[in-house]
Parts: C-alpha cells; sequence; structure tokens
C-alpha cells in the first residue's frame, strides 16, 4: 500500500515538473483553445443569418433531382447543411459543434454536392504556395537589408532603404498587385491574368508544369514581397541595433574576429530570435489577406473562393472557410510560440 | 509685465516644437495631410461633383474641362476624386478615434487595476489579435449594410484596437513603478490626477503616432471592402471609383488609364504622407532617435 502511494506521489512530482517547465507552452495551448472556440462561435452565429426561405428552396431542389417528397427532402437538407431552423439554438450549436468534430465544415446552400472540404482540398495548395513562398523570400531579404541598416548606420545606402521603405508602406499591397497586373499582364503581356497553371501542362513533378506554376504565381509574390521587404527591414534594424549594443559584440570585437563573421555569426542569428513570432503574424496577415490578392489576380486559391461565396451569401460555405482560415492561423500562431520558447529559454522563465 | 512672445521664440523655447520643425519629413507630412483636408473641405465648393450621366461624353481625354478626363459614364474624374476625399478622410479620422478610445481606455485600466480585469482585458485582446481580421471584416461589411461613414469605421475599428490595447498596457505598467507616480501616491493624489497629468504626458505621443497610424490601416482596410464590391457606399469614394474603373475593363482600355490610376495615386500619396508625417513625430517626440 506505501509503495503504491510512494510510486503515486513519485509520479505527481513528475506530472508537476512538466506541468510547471513548460507552463507557457500549456498557456499558449488554453489561449489558442479558447480562441478556437470564439471563433466557432462567431462562425456558428453567422449561419443563423440563413433566411428560412432559403432551405425550402434547396428542398426543393432535392427532391426535383432525387424524386422524393418534399417532408424527405427536407428532412434531408436538414441533414446535408446542418442546421434546422426550427430547433433549439443550443441543440443548434452542438448539432454545428458535432458536425465540425466529424469533419463537416458544411456545404454550400445553392449548389448541390460543394463541401468546404472539397474547396479546401482543392484550393489550399495554391495559397499555401503562394504565401509560404511569399514569407521566406521577404524574410531573408528583410533580415538581410535590416543587418546592413544597423551595422552601417550613415551614408547612401541608409538613405535609399528608408525611402524604399516609406514608399513600399504607402501603397497596399493589393494596389500594388493590380498595378503589377496592369502593367505587366496587360499593358505588357510578359504575365498571365489569371490562373494557377498552364492547362496545357501536365500536373505533377515535371519541369513544364512546375516552369508554368512559378510563372502564374510571380505576380502575386512579388507584390507581396514589396510590400512586406520593408516591414521585415524594419523590425530586423531595431532588433539588431539592440543586439549590437550587447557585451559579446563587442568582446567579438575585441577578440580581433572579423567583421563578416560577427555580422553573420552574432549579430544576425541573436537578432532573428525575436523575429519568430512575427513570422507566425506575418503568416496570418498573407493568409488571411489572400482574399484581396487572389481576387485581383483571378488565382484560384482559397481567399478567391471566399470571396466569391461572400459575394453570393453562401453562408454555409463562408462559415465553414471562415472557421478553416482562423484554426489554420491560431495553429501557425501556436506552433510559432512553442519554437520560440524552446529557442529563447527567457521566455520560458518570463511566464 | 509680460512680454509678447513671437512664434518664432516659442517654437525655439519648446523643444517638441522645435524638434518638429526642423524635421523635414514631419513637415512634408503634415503638408501632405493638410492639402487632403483643405481639398476635402473646400475642394466640393469651388469644384462640385454632379453624377449625370453624359455618354457622348464616354472615357475622354483630359481638357481644361476636364482635368483627369471622364469615366465610362461621362462624369468627370477629377471631380469625382475630390467628392470623394471628404468620405475616405471622415472614415479614417472616425476609425482612429475610436479605435484609440477604446485601446487607451482598456489599456490605462487593464495597466492600472491589475488582477483578474486585467487577466481578462489581455484575453479579450489576445483573442482577437489572433482571429485573422480581413476575412472577419468582409464578412461584416456583407452582412450589414455599410452605408455610411460611422458604421464603416466601427466595422473597421473591431480588430484594431487590440494591438494598441497591449501596447498602452505594457507602458502604463513600465510607467507604474517608476519614482514620480510612486510619489504621487504617497501623496494621496486622485487616480483622475495620475492619469491625466502624470501617466497621460508620457504616453500622449505615442498615442498621437498611433492615431495616424491607424488611419492608414482604416483606409488600406476601408478601400479593400470597397474594392471587393462588399459595401453599398458612395460611388464617389475612391475605392468604389477604383473598381468600377476595374470593372468598366480599364485594365484592356488605354483610354482608361487615367481613371484608373488617379485614385491609386491618391491612395498613395494621403498613405505617403501619413507615414512620413508619423515617422517624423516619431523622431521630434522620441528622445531616443532626437538627433543631437
Amino acid at each position: 500500500m506505501k509503495k503504491i502511494g510512494k510510486v503515486f506521489t513519485r509520479f505527481w512530482a513528475i506530472l508537476r515538473e512538466i506541468g510547471y517547465r513548460y507552463r507557457y507552452m500549456w498557456q499558449r495551448l488554453g489561449l489558442a483553445l479558447v480562441t478556437l472556440f470564439f471563433t466557432t462561435i462567431i462562425s456558428f452565429f453567422l449561419v443563423r443569418n440563413i433566411p428560412g426561405d432559403v432551405i425550402l428552396s434547396y428542398a426543393q431542389e432535392l427532391a426535383i433531382q432525387r424524386g422524393i417528397t418534399i417532408e424527405e427532402a427536407m428532412r434531408l437538407a436538414v441533414q446535408i447543411l446542418n442546421y434546422d431552423p426550427e430547433a433549439n439554438i443550443f441543440v443548434q450549436f452542438f448539432e454545428y459543434l458535432g458536425g465540425l468534430l466529424r469533419g463537416n465544415l458544411g456545404s454550400s446552400m445553392y449548389v448541390l454536392d460543394v463541401t468546404v472540404v472539397r474547396v479546401i482540398r482543392q484550393t489550399l495548395p495554391w495559397t499555401l504556395f503562394v504565401a509560404s513562398i511569399a514569407l521566406i523570400l521577404s524574410f531573408l531579404i528583410g533580415t538581410w537589408l535590416g543587418t546592413r541598416l544597423a551595422w552601417r548606420r550613415k551614408g547612401a545606402e541608409e538613405i535609399a532603404v528608408s525611402s524604399y521603405i516609406v514608399v513600399s508602406n504607402s501603397i497596399p499591397d493589393y494596389l500594388f498587385g493590380l498595378l503589377l497586373l496592369y502593367v505587366f499582364a496587360y499593358t505588357y503581356p510578359i504575365f498571365p491574368t489569371n490562373g494557377n497553371y498552364d492547362i496545357m501542362t501536365d500536373p505533377g513533378i515535371n519541369l513544364p508544369f512546375i516552369g508554368s506554376v512559378l510563372y502564374h504565381a510571380a505576380l502575386p509574390i512579388l507584390a507581396l514581397v514589396f510590400t512586406q521587404v520593408g516591414n521585415w527591414a524594419l523590425m530586423m534594424k531595431g532588433s539588431a541595433v539592440g543586439v549590437l549594443g550587447e557585451d559579446y559584440i563587442n568582446a567579438a570585437k575585441a577578440r580581433g574576429i572579423p567583421d563578416r563573421i560577427i555580422v553573420k555569426k552574432y549579430l544576425k542569428k541573436n537578432a532573428m530570435l525575436p523575429l519568430i513570432t512575427s513570422l507566425a503574424i506575418s503568416f496570418a496577415y498573407l493568409f488571411g489577406g489572400s482574399t484581396l490578392m487572389e481576387t485581383i489576380f483571378n488565382y484560384p486559391g482559397i481567399g478567391q473562393q471566399f470571396a466569391s461565396y461572400i459575394g453570393r451569401l453562401d453562408y454555409p460555405m463562408i462559415q465553414g472557410i471562415l472557421f478553416f482560415i482562423s484554426s489554420v492561423v491560431i495553429f501557425v500562431n501556436l506552433i510559432a510560440d512553442s519554437i520560440y520558447s524552446l529557442v529563447d529559454p527567457r521566455v520560458r522563465r518570463d511566464a | 509685465m509680460k512680454r509678447r512672445m513671437t512664434f518664432r521664440q516659442w517654437s525655439a523655447n519648446n523643444p517638441f516644437i522645435s524638434a518638429f520643425l526642423h524635421n523635414k519629413k514631419a513637415i512634408v507630412g503634415l503638408g501632405i495631410m493638410v492639402f487632403f483636408v483643405v481639398v476635402a473641405i473646400f475642394g466640393p465648393l469651388i469644384f462640385p461633383y454632379s453624377p449625370e450621366i453624359d455618354y457622348a461624353n464616354y472615357l475622354a481625354k483630359p481638357s481644361w474641362q476636364h482635368p483627369l478626363g471622364t469615366d465610362g459614364l461621362g462624369r468627370d474624374v477629377f471631380r469625382q476624386l475630390i467628392a470623394g476625399t471628404n468620405d475616405v478622410l471622415l472614415v479614417a479620422v472616425l476609425t482612429a478615434t475610436i479605435t484609440i478610445s477604446i485601446g487607451v481606455t482598456l489599456g490605462l485600466v487593464s495597466g492600472l487595476v491589475g488582477g483578474f480585469v486585467d487577466r481578462l482585458i489581455m484575453l479579450i485582446v489576445n483573442v482577437f489579435l489572433t482571429i485573422p481580421s480581413l476575412p472577419v471584416f468582409l464578412i461584416l461589411a456583407a452582412l450589414f449594410t455599410v452605408n455610411d461613414p460611422l458604421s464603416f469605421a466601427l466595422i473597421l475599428s473591431i480588430f484594431n484596437w487590440a494591438g494598441l490595447t497591449r501596447a498602452i498596457r505594457s507602458q502604463i505598467i513600465s510607467l507604474r513603478e517608476r519614482d514620480f507616480i510612486q510619489i504621487c501616491k504617497v501623496m494621496d493624489m486622485s487616480t483622475i490626477h495620475i492619469i491625466f497629468k502624470e501617466l497621460m504626458p508620457n504616453v500622449g505621443s505615442y498615442i498621437l503616432i498611433n492615431f495616424i497610424l491607424v488611419m492608414k490601416n482604416a483606409i488600406t482596410g476601408s478601400v479593400g471592402i470597397m474594392f471587393l464590391g462588399l459595401a453599398a457606399f458612395e460611388p464617389t469614394n475612391w475605392g468604389a471609383i477604383l473598381i468600377t474603373a476595374k470593372d468598366f475593363g480599364a485594365l484592356f482600355i488605354p483610354a482608361a488609364r487615367i481613371w484608373l490610376l488617379a485614385p491609386i495615386a491618391c491612395i498613395f500619396s494621403f498613405q505617403f504622407g501619413i507615414i512620413l508625417l508619423s515617422s517624423g513625430l516619431d523622431e521630434a517626440l522620441n528622445p531616443r532617435l532626437r538627433k543631437a
């Protein structure tokens, strides 16, 4: 009996130790869950705006298509849309939650057999492709510029880069995209005006297909990179100036370590650390902001679909896509926070 | 007897004003913004806009009568832009006012009261910071009929206040422990005095700069919503001109070039002014950045 008690105490101590050591991560996880719950509530209340007669006309369409009575079609419609206008609000909410847990994000109420899951499966890869390439490129260029700015404070380079930052910040990214489209796709038809790849190529891992994908994504990526680089450069400059004041930089200089290595190994690596969480914020911005950019370039990603469903007021589709976009963003934020706390132990101690 | 001070002497004595006047960026930025305000107020009086349709005169080239040509329905583009300035500015200023009021109030409460209230406010802030804003803007704009600047501003404010609240809170918390606030507390001064006489002057510059930056976000957001055609708003709003031009096919038609590019140029120059002013103010007000 005593032995079991001892084992239990040991076990409890280990559990407490884990809970304590990773308390920052637990907090973040809890926050992510709360945010996800809020998003669910927001998207749930959206669907309560559905006018009742929409369900009726949906049922009528079903009845005609499948040759069943209108009562049966009504029941089927409630089942497919996972929304019963006559049920109690709490029952509706739990039905909705149950649907989400079963992976049923909803289906279109105007077009039969179009579901959120299918739309996501078709369009998500394209949005992820554009957003991640733009994020990586702008991060690399921006941090490089920011380090240079912090290392050499005065001179023509600083003026040029600061002017670029002001100018690129002054134009919303989608308007810059529109300008690019106007100049390089319509006035001088170098790049395509819509689509994500040439239908003449064969989707798969082959050179013509990859080339055509890059060719179609070039303008949206360029527009995003142009407007994002300035922010990264500013953030990196601020962070690097702080690092330059640290003792270990002076110590490295005193030891006669070449400048090139100081910048690369001491300055850049340490200054990049705080930018990890900004990566998640920037990704969220690019991913959530894909709506405008993809609409302008007629790029068939998730954002363009989202905008078109909003335009048609197809509530279940809007609800499902909003829920999906938000969960991706919440998840990415959680990952970034966790990575940051692993890389930089100071965060864990402060929590 | 008190001697009258000239503006020059007064500005030389006030460190902030003199730093501001010596900052070229801030002066240029302020100039651009004042120009747009003047256009918004007096422009419609000098160049009244009439929405009359004149098919015979569509896509006219720039002339003395129509300095920027006409749009696809024969209406003057220059006068449309002037008529739209008012709405764009109004939405921006209203959004900034609402956002700043919410952000500063919650940030102050959160930082000063602390404890449970602080944790609750921070939880809400974190939730709002994580939910992606643009999709929610679009949905709100599509669900509620947005037809006046105030409701537009309310929708845009929903997601702007959270970051500001967090920043104000952290500033208040760092100020709260400083000596001059502690002395006030020991001297039993009222909370009202501490907030308005001690804390506000210290965070004032930060609030001012953020006011300007929120205006920029509001313009980007409102034009974006207009651009997707989700707001039933005046057809003279810059974003609305842009979307009308794009839907008309201005991308294909060389004659419609100015119609398409003019609103973009307006948005660009206004935001350019905002950024210059805010970074100039930052340099003038922030002692760390002030050039000796």
